[in-house]
């Protein structure tokens, strides 16, 4: 078999924990050379990230001191994005702003990640407690999102982490809805009854057998959520119930905006723009993961690949 | 004669679907002895399946019930076991394939992890051990290049080499029972009857009974010493293989005999279908559940449900018109 002495196949036939990960990145930037698209969603996810550390040193002025003479100047060399209704930068206060939106949106799929799929995993083996539980998740979900988290916080105050707090409450719901109604069909499965029989405990076919499978649900559902928690941050700030008025958020800068449209146009825009491009960014991302992830064109990309 | 293994008594399994109660197995019983090849036939849907999941305690609960009987194995009544109990014996005493080599495996797991897996939990064995093992069980079903093998993934294997794969997991701890349900079903006549061999070869080696359930008449008559013949629920009649094929003493036995090519048949002969339907499960008719479908019913049959009867030594039927059943008219 010339597949098994090929070096270069090696990864694939015997992947310990390393070389699995060295094989999906690069799996990762293969799919991305011949993806233009997810290419450059990754790039822009880049940049993001890097804005979100290195921002406050990125940051010409101080972006929370305010000028009022020069208050609504346009954009130019000296403000790129021009200036707000208190003359401070809009370039800085933006890219600031991307720290929050990173922070919330990721805190908020890691939370509601963890919990929602542990969660699922434990209630699909107790009907009872998956009866109650699924019936919580029906309530949350009965809400929209924006008017849940806003009732929220207008319970326990606004703030970066009650904010996370209430966005995760929505999303770790659907996530627990979603990543059950995957289990269950999972348990159905042949190869876990034939676990069973072999007296595989419950919670190492959990584990071994029916997680591994779920992870690409899982993994493509973590982008949307990434995107929908961005963007709930976002709202959340422009109503005002979000992060404090000094404190720069795309919500909060696009909200100053909005009361000079027709003369500061570009307060509200670029943060817009940042807005708009990362989740786009993001829900790409996660499209084209799915893409790669179905069982069924991952056949015909190893076929490829093996001839 | 060997000893008794494994003596089910009396079992009785059934299902609460919305359409009503399915008894899917009616109070049957029967023995499989140490070291033989035991076979239950019959068509889908009469209850073998169920049989086996009820051996091996894998019914699901609800909608499905075992609601009465014992399974003796090796002395011990497995319906009396707590979970725990039954997990130790599931794959360690008692092993089992399934109709499915396609999907009887893990997709993303490789096929050594799934081969020591019984190892590491029933033998306590290390990793590096089960791993040893697992290699020489992949040897032991006759799969070349077993180290390479091993560390593949279940797509990249054949139907027949999963299925082989399935056999050595499920002899893995050198069971004393195997039970095949349906388990060569899903691969083409060559690779079945290569596969049956080896579940013949390896379980004669080690002593091990071997519980076959197949709707396959040719399975029975090339590898089983004795047959049960399950209908609707029921075993209709249970015999010594060559007896079942000389002799058989049941209308349905007959029936199903009848109604398959064999090579000493006159040429052209047509071939007898049994008439009729499998009944519904749901609504059985009085008397034998056979009696809608067979040729041999008098008044009694629609009345009363024969019981199964020993009527020589080693054959039981359940049929009262049993002495002028025959084979060929």
């Amino acid at each position: 078999m010339a597949a098994i002495t090929d070096p270069a196949t090696e990864w694939e036939l015997a992947p310990p924990m390393s070389a699995r990960l060295r094989g999906s990145l690069g799996a990762t930037y293969r799919a991305a050379r011949r993806d233009k698209v997810l290419a450059a969603s990754i790039t822009v996810l880049l940049i993001g990230l890097f804005l979100a550390f290195f921002a406050p040193t990125l940051a010409r002025t101080d972006y929370e001191r305010t000028d009022p003479v020069n208050r609504l100047l346009g954009p130019s060399t000296d403000h790129w994005f021009g200036t707000d209704n208190w003359g401070r930068d809009v370039f800085d206060r933006t890219i600031v702003g991307t720290r929050l939106s990173f922070l919330v949106g990721v805190s908020v799929t890691v939370v509601s990640t963890v919990i929602g799929v542990s969660v699922a995993l434990v209630i699909s083996y107790f009907r009872l407690l998956d009866s109650i539980i699924m019936r919580v998740v029906d309530g949350f979900l009965a809400f929209p999102t924006i008017l849940l988290a806003l009732a929220l916080i207008s319970l326990i105050g606004p703030s970066v982490g009650n904010i996370i707090i209430a966005l995760s409450v929505t999303a770790t719901a659907g996530k627990i809805r979603l990543v059950r109604g995957a289990v269950l069909s999972l348990r159905e499965s042949t190869y876990v009854e034939a676990a069973r029989a072999v007296g595989v405990p419950v919670p190492r076919i959990l584990m071994l057998h029916v997680l591994p499978n779920i992870v690409s649900i899982i993994i493509v559902q973590a982008t949307f959520t990434l995107a929908g928690a961005i963007l709930a941050e976002a709202s959340l700030s422009f109503l005002g119930a979000g992060v404090p008025e000094y404190v720069p958020s795309w919500g909060n800068i696009i909200a100053t905006g909005q009361g000079y449209m027709q003369v500061g146009f570009h307060i509200s825009f670029f943060p817009g723009l940042f807005l708009t491009i990362t989740v786009l960014a993001v829900v790409l991302i996660g499209d084209s993961i799915r893409d790669h992830l179905d069982p069924k064109l991952r056949g015909r990309l190893k076929t490829t690949a093996h001839s | 004669m060997a000893e008794v293994l494994l003596k089910v008594k009396n079992l009785s399994t059934l299902f609460r679907t919305e359409g009503g109660v399915v008894k899917a197995v009616d109070n049957i019983s029967f023995e499989v002895r140490a070291g033989e090849t035991f076979a239950l036939v019959g068509e889908s849907g009469c209850g073998k399946s169920v049989t086996a999941l009820s051996i091996m305690r894998l019914i699901p609960t609800p909608p499905g019930e075992i609601t009465s009987g014992t399974v003796e194995f090796d002395g011990i009544d497995l319906l009396k076991l707590r979970n725990r109990e039954m997990r130790a014996i599931r794959g360690s005493k008692i092993g089992m394939i399934f109709q499915e080599p396609m999907s009887s495996l893990n997709p993303v797991l490789t096929i050594q992890s799934q081969l020591a897996e019984p190892l590491k939990i029933h033998m306590k064995l290390s990793s590096g051990a089960a791993n040893d093992r697992a290699e020489e069980l992949v040897n032991m079903v006759g799969i070349p290049d077993a180290r390479a093998r091993l560390q593949q993934y279940p797509h990249e294997l054949s139907g027949g080499q999963r299925q082989r794969i399935m056999i050595a997991m499920a002899m893995s701890c050198a069971p004393r029972l195997l039970i095949a349900d349906e388990a060569t079903t899903a691969l083409d006549v060559t690779i079945q009857a290569q596969i049956l061999d080896l579940m013949q070869d390896v379980t004669e080696q080690s002593g091990t009974s071997l519980l076959i359930i197949t709707h396959n008449l040719g399975i029975v008559a090339r590898y089983a010493d004795r047959v049960a013949v399950m209908y609707a629920g029921k075993l209709r009649e249970v015999s010594d293989a060559s007896d079942m094929y000389a002799e058989p003493q049941h209308p349905y036995t007959v029936g199903l005999l009848r109604s398959v090519p064999r090579l000493d048949s006159d040429k052209g002969a047509p071939l007898t279908p049994i008439a009729g339907e499998i009944p519904d499960l749901t609504d059985l008719p009085d008397g034998c559940a056979f009696n809608p479908r067979c040729p041999w019913a008098v008044e009694r049959c629609f009345t009363d449900d024969p019981e199964l009867e020993e009527i020589s030594t080693g054959k039981q039927v359940a049929c009262f018109e049993h002495a002028s059943v025959a084979l060929h008219d």
